[in-house]
């Protein structure tokens, strides 16, 4: 097929390598080892810098992509990075966890007629470049004086603190847990996103800028909001706490033993680093397991449980199509051999006398009319139960918003949902008080998350800046 | 790091610690609890708060160690640290929450009875003394297995009338603590509101003894946790029908609406887990001599 520039071999990507199915699927190693200096230039040379970037439209946080994959052609790896992180600074962790095909690569021109250019590998190529050879984000030189305080170290509140730091302002982030990155840390493995070499890294960029991190406060207990402005001296706060909850079904049996939420067996595993023989917190993972669920914390909780010895079902009510898990998880995920049982709704947990989870009863489903969402709601085939045998059992049904906050904070609006109320760009209903990411919008992604943080660093500037 | 002030070996196999955590020490009121990690590699342990100083901005908390991880404490002297110390977690105990003048004239007209077995004494131990701080006395029952493992005892004498009773008689009344209430009630004490705090099966057993009298009881459940702050659903229990998470919509629950045996049979689960581990910690490689059978390694 000819190309618009008239050369075949320009309509697909250049392969990306990983590691064998086989071997990753017994070691928690990066899966994709991204592409070398030759290939992310070669793949570069596909862009067609177009007049009207639909890519960067595509961004929720804008990054100028034809303008750093120009630098990459150049072979200026430097100013590549340069160009992200104006917009971005978790580079190197977008990269390899943003959904490129609902976003940037969803709009590019090159997937009309072949393979959309392989953005999301690039960016990640810049920015494992940048830190292997040493290249920062560039610090404020005027300090503003004034005191930004952000809760939660996850995505949402890496980007609002690193964009505050820029514009010069004295920021601390308060979090929770023992170690900063939030659901960077706690959710997504060490197989797609490593801790030490990538999320460290990109936290320390961050602290570089000047941002200070206080682990340990839970701010509604340690603190109150209340507290951090009237008498720490913090002109403005942003509530990047995230959605904490998990969620479970309310079917009989799921309080038995080997019934986990995927946040739990996720924070196991990832935080407390219990696949490690020389970590004290334990994890169990049975010899079969299933999960419930087919977002990306299905797939996570899925792989892990599969590195961990289990042999892995998932189970999703609706059809492959509907599967909102990234359309690489779930690749990598079949690749690795975990069975996907999809049209199938658990219906009980069943359990042996001592309470120990021995299989799951679900039932077939089809596809109706289509819900308020537009999709096609799944309804039970009638007499289709059916019992997979297992002793583990996963939920990852999504998340609700934790309650901590809004509970110790007078006249925070919230909504219906528990989600904090707050505009596009982040204002809530207090003055000096932002919000954004999973607290606002309920359980999204990590690029969204970033986009809010984003969006409120540029509203809290402009707001003490009239003060 | 938070630095250990001091520590000592109390009764039996209780310590005793004052930990510097202004924070924690700032807010913390009786009821609540707080999370510890040792080192990086460490398990993260719920505790519960004994004492705090505001103006000091200390903690001090008392354990049984059981684990891997909270043997390795036993080893920590003053100057040592931990690593992480967060907190408070937990709602406070709902008769601490007020100062206010109606709230405290409210309990003075209460008789309250705290029940309290084993190291449960050292969270009802904040309790009692924040209501002798606010002029209220009340009756504390501190149970242990035998005179060793009483814990307490004088520095809740100083703030409530205390009643000692031990199963093996050794000491104090002899009997469980669920005899001794009988008893107080039979010697004509009367009670409307009882809390209490101590192993599961002993937690159990008080309610049932309560619901009998008509008491209101209040107990504090200690599930397994990880995070502590309502993100991993691990402390999960069932309360009147409801999924209730221990770390936020507790530790402090209606007695007589728990699910007791569902919450021990959740608390078995790693069991083996842990057994395995502790083995390990403690013989090291003495124990695997390669034989390759037990599993115990794995």
């Amino acid at each position: 097929m000819a190309d618009v520039k008239g050369n075949s071999s320009m309509s697909t990507r250049v392969p990306v390598r990983e590691q064998d199915p086989k071997v990753r699927a017994a070691n928690f190693d990066e899966v994709c080892l991204g592409y070398n200096e030759e290939e992310a230039v070669q793949e570069a040379e596909r862009c067609l810098h177009c007049k009207k970037p639909q890519c960067v439209a595509g961004c929720p946080v804008n990054i100028d992509i034809p303008e750093f994959i120009h630098a990459l052609k150049e072979r200026e790896f430097g100013s590549a990075y340069d160009v992200i992180s104006q917009s971005s600074s978790l580079p190197a962790i977008c990269g390899r966890v943003c959904p490129q095909e609902r976003q940037c690569e969803g709009k590019c021109i090159r997937g009309i007629k072949g393979d959309a250019v392989a953005i999301g590998k690039l960016e990640r190529f810049v920015a494992d470049w940048a830190k292997a050879n040493g290249r920062k984000m560039k610090c404020a030189l005027h300090k503003t004086g004034k005191k930004v305080a952000v809760i939660g170290s996850g995505p949402a509140g890496l980007t609002c603190a690193g964009d505050l730091a820029k514009k010069g302002y004295d920021v601390t982030i308060f979090e929770a847990l023992h170690k900063a990155g939030g659901v960077l840390v706690y959710g997504i493995p060490e197989f797609r996103l490593p801790k030490d070499e990538v999320v460290a890294k990109e936290i320390e960029n961050v602290q570089c800028l000047g941002v200070k991190i206080e682990t340990n406060v839970i701010i509604g207990r340690s603190v109150t909001i209340e507290d951090l402005m009237k008498k720490e001296g913090f002109e403005a706060v942003f509530i990047g706490s995230g959605a904490g909850l998990p969620m479970f079904m309310n079917i009989p049996g799921e309080q038995s033993k080997g019934v986990f939420s995927a946040n739990e067996f996720l924070t196991r595993n990832n935080l407390m680093k219990a696949y490690r023989d020389d970590y004290d917190t334990p994890i169990i993972s049975g010899k079969k397991a299933v999960v419930v669920g087919g977002g990306n914390v299905a797939m996570d909780a899925a792989r892990t449980a599969l590195r961990l010895g289990a042999e892995v079902h998932i189970v999703y009510r609706r059809s492959e199509a509907e599967l909102p898990a990234r359309a690489e998880e779930v690749h990598h995920a079949k690749e690795e051999g975990i069975v996907f049982d999809l049209l199938t709704n658990p219906v009980r947990i069943l359990a042996d006398d001592q309470d120990n989870v021995t299989g799951i009863e679900c039932v077939r489903m089809e596809l109706g009319e289509p819900d308020a969402s537009g999709r096609r709601s799944p309804v039970p085939v009638e007499g289709s139960e059916f019992t997979i045998d297992c002793d583990t059992v996963i939920m990852a049904l999504g998340t609700r918003p934790n309650p901590l906050i809004s509970s110790t904070t007078d006249g925070l609006e919230m909504n219906r949902k528990q989600c904090i109320v707050a505009t596009e760009e982040g204002q809530t209903s207090l003055e000096g008080v932002f919000a954004g990411g999973d607290a606002v919008s309920g359980a999204a992604t990590v690029i969204l998350a970033m986009g809010a943080g984003k969006k409120a660093a540029q509203a809290i500037d402009e707001y003490l800046k009239t003060r | 790091m938070y630095k250990i002030l001091e520590a000592r070996n109390l009764a039996g196999p209780n310590y005793e610690m004052i930990v510097e955590a202004p924070r924690v020490a700032a807010r913390c009121l009786p009821g609540q609890f707080v999370i510890v990690k040792i080192d990086e590699k460490a398990e993260r342990i719920p505790l519960t708060i004994t004492d705090y100083d505001r103006e000091k901005g200390t903690i001090e908390i008392v354990f049984q160690p059981i684990g891997v991880s909270t043997s390795k404490y036993r080893e920590l002297k003053a100057g040592d640290s931990f690593m992480d110390f967060v907190g408070p977690l937990g709602k406070p105990s709902d008769l601490c929450l007020s100062e206010e003048p109606e709230a405290i004239e409210a309990l003075k007209k209460k008789k309250i009875v705290f029940v309290a077995g084993g190291v449960g004494a050292a969270p009802i131990y904040p309790q009692a003394k924040w209501l002798y701080e606010h002029g209220i006395m009340s009756d504390v029952i501190i149970g242990a297995r035998n005179q060793e493992l009483v814990l307490l005892e004088e520095r809740m004498s100083k703030v409530a009338n205390v009643y000692v009773t031990t199963d093996d008689g050794s000491y104090g009344r002899s009997g469980m603590v669920t005899k001794c209430l009988e008893d107080l009630i039979a010697e004509g004490h009367s009670y409307d509101h009882c809390v209490c705090i101590g192993p599961m099966i002993m937690m159990k057993f008080v309610c049932l003894t309560t619901k009998k009298y008509g008491i209101h009881t209040i107990v504090s459940m200690n599930p397994i946790m990880v995070d502590g702050t309502g993100m991993c659903g691990a402390c999960r229990l069932m309360v009147d029908g409801e999924v209730k998470f221990a770390c936020v919509d507790g530790p402090e629950f209606d007695g007589h609406l728990v699910d007791f045996d569902l919450a021990m049979k959740r608390l078995s689960l790693y069991k083996t887990h842990e057994g395995e581990a502790f083995l390990k910690w403690k013989e090291g490689k003495t124990h695997h001599g390669g034989c390759g059978e037990c599993g115990g390694d794995r």
